[in-house]
């Protein structure tokens, strides 16, 4: 997971096969549903994004958006568990 | 003396161990929405994934613009960024109205600055919506995608 913030921005990308079960493989079986279900966004540990995704975001899910008063050095986290349980967490200082 | 400066220290260690404690539970904010929209995301239209977040009704505004590709050769990543000239923000949720489940994302929002991107899958041609509450009111924007090869599989 790469996260950036900075001039008010902040983008995430995560690694993540985001499968929505309904895709086929090779053999004609379908891929189970494995993708992720929560993100939250905080700076300064105050939440400024809690969102919830479904099978519908595209592969490597990309998340970027803006927010009011983030000045450069303040703590930005992300954390997001998917629909297995598994959990990740990045955290970066905003430049 | 030396027992009472001993238990100082102890008491004073246990206040820091306490402090401590508090602020990595601070830095760490595991907590997300409370609950996944089942019934939102499993819905397999549109009017059913609006009513299931509590959406029907939104009213059309030129507050918010939906930028994304006319023609989406790749179904699989479709860029869109919702932006929202409208105060106070609190949500916006985002779906692929022609989709197996329309409803891709949902967000609540603070200190929004009026931008937020993602990249989202669409089996067919269709219009993205963008559902935004914005000062206790719902509001809505459409944009048509073409889409040359679908992206959602099945």
């Amino acid at each position: 997971m790469r996260l950036r913030a900075g001039n008010g921005e902040i983008r995430v990308l995560i690694t993540h096969p985001s499968e929505n079960g309904l895709r086929k493989d090779g053999s004609g079986k379908l891929i189970p549903a494995h993708f992720i279900k929560f993100i939250t966004v905080a700076v300064n540990g105050k939440t400024v994004l809690e969102g919830n995704w479904g099978g519908g975001v595209s592969k490597d899910p990309f998340l970027a958006f803006k927010v009011k008063n983030m000045k450069a050095g303040d703590k930005v986290s992300v954390n997001v568990e998917d629909n297995t349980g598994e959990k990740g967490s990045v955290e970066e200082a905003a430049r | 003396m030396n027992v009472t400066r001993r238990s100082i220290l102890k008491g004073a260690g246990g206040v820091v161990a306490l402090s401590v404690a508090v602020a990595a539970g601070l830095l760490k904010p595991t907590r997300v929405l409370a609950a996944w929209n089942e019934a939102g995301f499993n819905a397999t239209s549109l009017a059913d994934a609006l009513s299931a977040i509590g959406a029907s009704g939104a009213v059309p505004s030129p507050g918010i613009a939906i930028n994304a590709p006319d023609i989406a050769e790749n179904g699989a990543v479709v860029p869109v960024d919702v932006v929202v000239n409208l105060p106070d923000v609190e949500s916006i949720a985002i779906f692929g109205e022609k989709n197996a489940y329309p409803l891709v994302g949902q967000y609540n929002l603070n200190d929004f600055a009026g931008f937020l991107s993602m990249r989202i899958k669409m089996r067919e041609t269709s219009n993205v919506r963008a559902l935004v509450e914005a000062g206790g009111k719902r509001y809505t924007a459409t944009k048509e995608v073409k889409v040359t090869v679908g992206g959602c599989g099945g």
